[in-house]
């Protein structure tokens, strides 16, 4: 399946994409996002470690199921207040 | 009430909101924009946000404040885009009862919006670089977000 990633703040600047297209092999796991988000964007090891990724509005685990349709996005660590 | 805005926040308009006669107690909090952190200058901020997620998490900060304490209002307003030095970054207002009630579910409204609502805050230091501040992440050597090289 082909997942739309939402990116913020530094995963967005170092991506140069608001939106970046991951192809994930079926069944696909957070985890599984994560390496492929890596490797395909070797400019966000600075964050590797410290990626949260967020599934319908709602921070998920690294073993959550990802489906086609879901609104997923990268979710660097928080600054705000 | 919860808000994300482009505009100065109007303090006045967010104590107006949890004003009510039930409440012995009102309490505000703001967080600035401060000039020196560990001696490196700031000349201004800007924050961005995921606004969906953000309204969610900030409406389920509201509902659990509301279990935990004796609430009679509150209000959470921040603020995105650019800010110049000495603005108010977020103001967090609860009104209730008795006031250690109110202190006690501001500072807990504060603390835990810092760790899970997804805004993100970006130093425009004095040298003239920009960075993103992502707690706990090590920044890169060389800054890649010279001014304007950055795609919202």
């Amino acid at each position: 399946m082909i997942l739309d990633v939402k990116m913020f703040a530094a995963a967005r600047q170092y991506t140069s994409q608001a939106v970046v297209q991951v192809e994930l092999e079926e069944p696909a796991r957070v985890s599984d996002l994560k390496v492929a988000l890596l490797q395909q964007f070797p400019q966000l090891e600075p964050l590797a470690g410290h990626l949260t990724i967020a599934v319908d509005n709602d921070y998920v685990d690294d073993d959550r199921l990802l489906e086609e349709n879901s609104e997923v996005a990268v979710i660097p660590p928080v600054s705000g207040g | 009430m919860i808000e994300l805005v482009q505009q100065p926040i109007d303090t006045s308009r967010v104590l107006a909101h949890v004003a009510s006669n039930e409440a012995g107690a009102v309490v505000l909090f703001l967080g600035t924009t401060r000039q020196f952190t560990h001696q490196r200058e700031t000349l201004s901020l800007d924050y961005e946000c995921y606004p969906e997620m953000a309204t969610e998490k900030l409406q389920q900060l509201e509902a659990e404040a509301r279990c935990r304490w004796p609430i009679v209002d509150l209000a959470i307003v921040h603020r995105l885009g650019h800010l110049e030095l000495g603005e108010a970054s977020v103001a967090i207002a609860v009104s209730s009862p008795h006031r250690q009630d109110a202190f006690e579910a501001g500072t807990w409204l504060i603390d835990t919006l810092k760790e899970v609502v997804p805004i993100w805050k970006q130093e425009n230091w004095a040298d003239g670089t920009s960075q993103w501040v992502h707690p706990g992440v090590e920044p890169p050597e060389t800054p890649l977000n010279q001014p304007g090289n950055d795609t919202p």
